[in-house]
């Protein structure tokens, strides 16, 4: 079953074309994640379903609503982690989670239930009495994480969830990751090849706006000839007539 | 609900950042005391604590354009609006939610300046409270301006505008620093035109007890506050759109 599906999907920014004609299926439950380098429109895409920004033209569906449409429902289905830090820094951690509740409009109770349930899973008892603010960014990353997870969304947009993370706090943040595959629906954001192969179900390659390749890790190492993800990357992004 | 949590979170924002809190609560009071030391030496009618002090809360009223600049300009600056626009937050949710919350903090603020002034000398009166009542249309022209800055400015830009600039339009055209009179001409016909001036005046008048004058007063402040809110309504709305 799909979860989300998009159709000749475009944004143009005046004479910039940021997408460029995206049509993916992504499947309930699937963790895929979109690579590429800078400006191959990644963010974009990630905007446009989550309903920050309309399409020039196309559509997606998520969860079987519009988001040209029906961005209302569109909302009450996702949850988002932007790449640039999105914590109110003079909350505590603690406090940040229970806004989120509150905007979700959850009852006390299953604020407090939902808490202590992300607590656990995200490793954040320590410093849920701090300022979010405050934090390091592996930490702060870890916060919007949660953020994102709490109004218990059945697609979670990360939007480069790693960037300009130590290697430690990369590797703590995969292991959050890889515990809600298969749980929820996941679009992953990044330029770092390691993260796209160590975490995916399927990876899709996008370059100048287009979505160069989609598949799973094996599947383009098969198509570029390789055994090395990184080397099937470049030949796919450097063999394209963009 | 949803905009009652909002506005929550905002009203933690501004009264936690201890620099915006010393300098728009504080620095009023500073001034305060060093004008009534003033007159205390070298007598001016000016800042005499019953002129002086209602128009040193005009003055600090400025600082809520600088706290919900700053909120806003920050907000959109760390991608939290982005994170709050995916959510079912609507766009009146967000701007009731900005504004809502700086409004107790104006009034606190002037409450404070004028049991503040007591000790200095202030007639202790019913028309105190009227002065109170009667800063919230200027405490509301503030904020909306600070919500219109803060969709269009940076933080760093928000602070030079509204941190400096505007707290300084505000006093020299506000009257309270010196008698407009006595600079005239194109000065005193720009300061009767902005509301800084009628602002004073309305805050001296309910003070003293000048009913009278409330009128031609608080109709210039009434209409900027209403197309400051439409603006920066728009500006809002318009800055969400283009996210």
């Amino acid at each position: 079953m799909y979860e989300i599906r998009t159709t000749e999907l475009v944004k143009r920014y005046k004479k910039l074309v940021a997408v460029d004609g995206l049509s993916l299926d992504i499947q309930q439950g699937e963790l895929i994640s979109l690579l590429g380098v800078n400006g191959a429109g990644k963010t974009t895409v990630m905007k446009m379903l989550s309903c920050l920004t309309k399409p020039t033209a196309g559509d997606a569906t998520v969860g079987g609503f519009s988001i040209i449409k029906e961005s209302e429902q569109v909302k009450r289905l996702i949850g988002v982690s932007p790449q640039e830090t999105a914590v109110a820094p003079n909350l505590s951690v603690k406090e940040n989670l229970e806004l989120i509740c509150g905007i979700h409009s959850f009852s006390k109770e299953k604020t407090n239930a939902k808490i202590t349930e992300l607590s656990g899973q995200l490793a954040l008892d320590s410093v849920l009495s701090r300022k979010a603010g405050k934090l390091s960014g592996g930490w702060q990353r870890r916060v919007s994480i949660a953020m994102a997870l709490i109004s218990e969304p059945q697609i979670l947009y990360l939007d480069e969830p790693t960037l300009g993370l130590d290697v430690l706090a990369r590797h703590d943040l995969w292991e959050i990751i890889r515990s809600l595959k298969g749980k929820i629906t996941i679009i992953l954001t990044t330029h770092y090849m390691e993260e796209a192969e160590a975490l995916s179900d399927r990876v899709g390659i996008m370059k100048n706006g287009r979505l160069l390749a989609v598949g799973t890790v094996e599947e383009l190492n098969r198509k570029a000839g390789t055994d090395k993800f990184e080397t099937a990357f470049v030949a796919i992004v450097k063999g394209a007539q963009v | 609900m949803r905009m009652m949590t909002f506005a929550k979170r905002c009203a933690k924002e501004v009264l936690r950042d201890p620099i915006n809190l010393g300098f728009g609560l504080g620095f009023p009071l500073v001034l305060l005391v060093l004008l009534s030391a003033i007159q205390a030496n070298i007598p001016v009618d000016l800042f005499e604590i019953n002129t002086l002090t209602p128009g040193i809360t005009v003055f600090g009223l400025s600082f809520m354009t600088l706290f919900s600049a700053t909120l806003v300009a920050k907000d959109r600056e760390s991608a939290l609006l982005q994170r709050l626009y995916t959510t079912p937050l609507t766009g009146i949710d967000f701007i009731l939610g900005y504004m809502l919350p700086i409004l107790p903090i104006a009034i606190g603020q002037t409450v404070i300046c004028y049991l503040f002034a007591i000790p200095l000398g202030l007639e202790i009166s019913v028309n105190i409270t009227y002065a109170v009542i009667g800063s919230i249309p200027m405490a509301i022209f503030n904020i909306a301006l600070g919500l219109l800055f803060g969709s269009i400015l940076g933080v760093k830009q928000v602070g030079g505008i509204c941190g400096a600039l505007l707290t300084n339009l505000s006093a020299w055209f506000s009257g309270v620093w010196f008698d407009l009179n006595l600079v005239g001409g194109a000065f005193k016909k720009i300061a009767n035109t902005l509301p800084f001036v009628h602002a004073a005046e309305l805050e001296k008048a309910l003070f003293k007890g000048n009913f009278e004058v409330v009128p031609s007063h608080i109709l210039p402040i009434l209409l900027y506050t209403a197309l400051i809110t439409v603006v920066a309504v728009f500006c809002f709305l318009r800055q969400m759109k283009k996210q």
